[in-house]
């Protein structure tokens, strides 16, 4: 295996995007960060600037506002990078998908590699996910 | 000429320098992560955890800001790091060589530690960001705090040893013992082990990189490469300034027996303790109240530590 792609496996950066979720999905996601779960084991880390994310983690259905902010953050983050999407809003925007001020599901506008639904997953289920999102680096 | 050219690189470059102080100042920063994760009743990461940050940081993509001054934001990393690595270089060998120290040697040591610092704040202004501007600012203000009461602790070394070469400092401890046993000599480690916290950017004077306002401060726009060489640069100094502080005060260390060796690892074990209990047992201070902490009680006891060193205590 190439040395940067071990390294990219090993230690997986994660920037946490709320795009205008119920807040459900979030805590969940700060509950998989906090010591019970220990994520660190694995070397991911929660960081603040988006250019030194290699995974992004989007929740929440996106709104009209929110759009253009989604497109930005995942250009913001450098190459190679991951996006996972939390919970069934992120997917699919189940119940909101008549609501008025919601758009498009987050993979039409930014290529998703791994789905998490549930509402909200259980910390879990989205660890789970990011192994799997990690296991797709070949 | 060009043998001595050729030593001079591998000196800089792979034995006392860049990777021999990489690779223990990488190791130490697992060591930081270990300790800071037990204290917290995790497990923390695996041993291999900072070169895995490293190396993946090597094969990201490097992002310029539009609108910064795109060469200074690519060579400030660079500036940190050659600094850092010449002082481990310097200091290893004046610990091996304590004939080998030029005239004012200390005086460069000390310039040397403040361009990390300036290469943070070079990066964070060059790169066009406000809060990257803000870190840079408040970096500004951090070094403004700790540079008096550090300089002050410098001094009183010089006045205990009547020297400011490294080298004699050195040779002075090994005739006459260690300085951190007198009382003045005491309170100059004390306040070192304050500034060199605060020059670590560990918390509780972690101000410039906040991550909770500023989410990364002046780094706040570098990736990739880059940015490895600023964590590099971090992890050089986590093995740089507890060594300086060991030459300076715990009476360096003797490379030609495993005795000396052994003590050095001990002296430098138990700096990091001390390092790793101050960043794990305290919230993060405010600007002004750094300023406040360093000119006010800290700058005192170094004042203290000088006039007991001019007394010959």
């Amino acid at each position: 295996m190439h040395p940067f792609k071990w390294g990219l496996k090993k230690s997986p950066w994660v920037f946490h995007l709320g795009a205008s979720a119920c807040n459900n999905c979030d805590i969940e996601i700060l509950d998989t960060l906090a010591p019970k779960f220990d994520v660190e084991r694995f070397g991911i880390v929660l960081v603040g600037s988006p250019r030194h994310a290699d995974v992004l983690v989007v929740s929440g259905i996106v709104n009209r506002q929110c759009l253009e902010r989604v497109k930005r953050v995942y250009d913001a983050i450098p190459k190679p990078k991951l996006v996972v999407a939390i919970g069934v809003c992120a997917c699919t925007a189940n119940m909101f998908r008549d609501s008025y001020n919601f758009t498009m599901p987050v993979d039409q506008i930014i290529p998703v590699d791994i789905y998490v639904p549930g509402c909200p997953p259980k910390p879990e289920a989205i660890i789970a996910g990011v192994v799997k999102a990690l296991e797709k680096i070949k | 000429m060009i043998l001595g050219a050729i030593k001079l690189l591998i000196l800089f470059l792979i034995f006392p320098g860049f990777i021999f102080a990489a690779l223990v100042g990488l190791f130490t920063s697992w060591v930081d992560r270990k300790i800071s994760a037990r204290v917290q009743y995790r497990q923390g990461p695996p041993w291999y955890q900072p070169f895995a940050d490293i190396l993946k940081l090597f094969g990201k993509e490097i992002f310029i800001p539009e609108g910064g001054a795109s060469f200074i934001f690519l060579a400030a990393p660079w500036l940190g790091l050659s600094a850092v690595t010449l002082v481990a270089t310097m200091l290893w060998q004046f610990n091996v060589h304590p004939a080998g120290s030029f005239i004012g040697d200390l005086i460069v040591v000390l310039y040397l530690f403040t361009v990390p610092s300036l290469a943070l704040m070079l990066g964070g202004s060059a790169s066009r960001n406000p809060l990257a501007a803000i870190g840079a600012s408040r970096e500004m203000k951090l070094i403004l705090a700790y540079e008096l009461p550090f300089l002050l602790a410098i001094f009183t070394l010089v006045a205990k040893s009547g020297s400011i070469l490294i080298g004699s400092v050195v040779a002075f401890q090994q005739s006459h013992g260690m300085l951190a046993l007198s009382l003045s000599g005491m309170l100059a480690l004390l306040v070192s082990i304050l500034v060199m916290q605060a020059k670590l950017g560990f918390v509780p004077f972690d101000i410039p990189e906040a991550e909770q306002e500023l989410m990364a401060g002046p780094l706040l726009e570098y990736s990739g490469l880059p940015l490895a060489v600023f964590k590099l640069t971090k992890a050089l100094l986590f093995y740089t300034l507890p060594l300086f502080l060991i030459t300076l005060y715990l009476g360096g260390f003797n490379p030609y027996s495993w005795v000396g060796i052994l003590g050095l690892v001990i002296k430098y074990v138990l700096l990091l303790v001390i390092i790793i209990l101050i960043k794990n047992t305290n919230p993060r201070i405010r600007t002004d109240q750094a300023l406040r902490f360093f000119w006010g009680p800290v700058t005192i006891l170094a004042a203290a530590g000088f006039i007991f060193a001019l007394i010959g205590w």
